[in-house]
């Protein structure tokens, strides 16, 4: 049949499953964000002891879908006296980031061959931070266009907390980068699956052990010395990771460009309409992204342990993608958790701490994790 | 005199945050797990569970009026409710039977009677006022509508919501 070695030669076959992978992972990752605006409204009411939406469908299951709704039919108001340019453009800087992250997670292993990243880049994590970055230009420029001064508060801590927060955030990963040897998710990944995850090195495939129990597939299950050295430095990183990841998505405690009580809900005060659901959606995306982030790194992407990957067939590697999205839905609820318990940090602790705690933290952990690794090669 | 309170001491691992965070998320999964296996007593559910079956007795709920048993009205439109009506919100057109009636003898009847429940409080005045037994406030607390007019009651409402009470005192039976 030759239109179908047309859509196999290597070009066209790399195009079409790349596309395909977009619009999958796309429209995964909006309902997810549908389900977690859910989720976040059903986890505090639960926590409050309340029952939370359960009006619309069977445990208010189509509430998004209600919410998207009145937001689309409500008036896009556009106060006088903002820069309308930039006051329109403004949410969709917030929305696209978030979005645009996706792009370099390994979210499964293959499936039918085919890797399950969209790009397989060697820069990966440096596109993940590039790219996430940016997503305060949406914030910084809807709090000024927005010609008010809560929505200028709101932009001016969200710029000023991100400068203190994202240098944490790069350097609390180096020490991953450092044992692992590459930039790259799916290497990232595989490196977990061989050696155990970052925070739970509990399995190993070469490689002294103090505990080993041989598992049928060779496996082995337990404690190396190499790994449980390596342990201290991975649990540091994964902390001051998890805390920068959580200034760096505008997350209780350290959502002070928000902060409903101090400036009526921030840089998006003056929004309304489809407009302030993309503040919405970004914000919710940017916390899936970042958990996807999270995952990758630290708690082994898309493997379990003794699971195979999907070079043995296509159940596998779906088992492989419903695993990392299990992962990701863990990370989200713990954000949930977290924000339904802790005040929010004031102003100043939040500078200190980024400044003075965990940008020193993470400094030192590059150093610790060099002299160990240094000790382990000598 | 300025009294200075002192601050506690913070030992270390109190100012690293953590044990009060682990603290904070402890109670709180505590809630979590307790309301998803419904453990956690919570408010009533309204329009699906009422408190219908718990009212009182004595519950004062929307004016109405009744029937009695021979499925006459009991109003004989003296109109004292509507004088001492605290907020005004009753209205009676009291009305002569024709000579011929069965119950003539009894002096009057409403040809209207509106209760206006935007202004009725639910005071019972009315109902303790009454001197044939005609009003009382039963247990209808839910009166809701989408216009003014569909607010006001008028005698036809009343009696629907009033319906027939037996063992009244019959005080013109025997002048029938």
């Amino acid at each position: 049949m030759p239109s179908l070695d047309l859509f196999l030669q290597p070009e066209i076959f790399l195009a079409w499953t790349s596309a395909l992978k977009t619009v999958v992972i796309l429209g995964l990752v909006l309902t997810m964000v549908a389900y977690s605006v859910w989720a976040e409204r059903k986890v505090s009411a639960f926590i409050q002891d309340r029952i939370g939406p359960n009006r619309v469908g069977w445990a208010g299951l189509i509430q998004p879908i209600a919410d998207g709704m009145k937001l689309l039919l409500k008036e896009n108001f556009v106060p006088a006296g903002v820069n309308k340019f930039y006051f329109s453009i403004a949410p969709s800087l917030a929305m696209v980031p978030a979005i645009l992250v996706l792009a370099v997670l390994p979210f499964g292993s293959t499936l039918f061959g085919v890797p399950m990243v969209i790009a397989d880049l060697d820069i990966g994590v440096l596109w993940v931070f590039a790219v996430s970055s940016l997503g305060v230009y949406g914030i910084v420029l809807a709090g000024w266009a927005s010609n008010s001064k809560y929505p200028f508060l709101g932009g001016i801590r969200s710029s000023s907390q991100m400068i203190s927060y994202e240098l944490s955030l790069g350097l609390s990963v180096i020490p991953v980068f450092m044992i692992t040897g590459t930039l790259n998710l799916g290497e990232i990944v595989q490196y977990q699956v061989d050696n155990g995850w970052m925070v739970f090195p509990a399995w190993f495939s070469s490689g002294a052990g103090l505990l080993e129990i041989t598992a049928d597939s060779g496996a082995m299950f337990g404690l190396s010395l190499e790994k449980s050295l390596l342990w201290i430095p991975m649990l540091i990183s994964f902390v001051v990771f998890l805390i920068a990841m959580f200034a760096e998505t505008n997350r209780v405690p350290f959502d002070l460009p928000e902060a409903e009580q101090e400036l009526v809900g921030g840089y998006h005060t003056e929004y309304s309409s489809m407009r302030f659901a993309l503040f919405f959606l970004g914000e919710y995306a940017a916390m899936i992204a970042g958990a996807g982030v999270i995952v990758t790194l630290f708690l082994g992407g898309w493997s379990l342990p003794f699971i195979p990957d999907g070079s043995q067939g296509w159940f596998w590697g779906l088992v492989n993608i419903g695993t990392f999205f299990a992962k990701v839905a863990a990370i989200i609820f713990f954000f949930l958790w977290v924000r339904w318990t802790l005040p929010r940090f004031r102003f100043d602790q939040l500078m200190k701490l980024g400044w003075y705690v965990f940008f020193e933290v993470a400094l030192i952990n590059i150093f610790l994790t060099a002299g160990i690794l240094a000790y382990l090669q000598s | 005199m300025a009294t200075v309170v002192s601050r506690p001491k913070l030992s270390l691992l109190e100012r690293s945050y953590f044990p009060a965070i682990l603290g904070g998320l402890w109670i709180t999964i505590k809630h979590f797990i307790k309301m998803t296996f419904g453990q956690t007593k919570v408010t009533m559910q309204y329009p699906e569970q009422k408190w219908d079956s718990a009212l009182p007795e004595w519950y004062r709920g929307a004016p109405t009026l009744v029937k009695d048993e021979h499925d006459r009205e009991r109003c004989v439109a003296c109109q004292l409710c509507e004088f001492i009506c605290p907020p005004r919100a009753i209205t009676i057109k009291p009305g002569e039977l024709p000579e011929k009636d069965r119950w003539a003898k009894v002096e009057k009847f409403p040809e209207k009677f509106d209760i206006d429940m935007i202004r009725c409080i639910y005071c019972g005045l009315c109902e303790e006022v009454c001197p044939e037994q005609a009003i009382f406030l039963r247990k209808d607390y839910s009166i809701t509508g989408l216009t003014r007019a569909e607010m006001v009651h008028d005698k036809a409402k009343l009696y629907e919501l009033g319906g027939v009470m037996d063992g009244l005192v019959h005080k013109w039976n025997e002048k029938k």
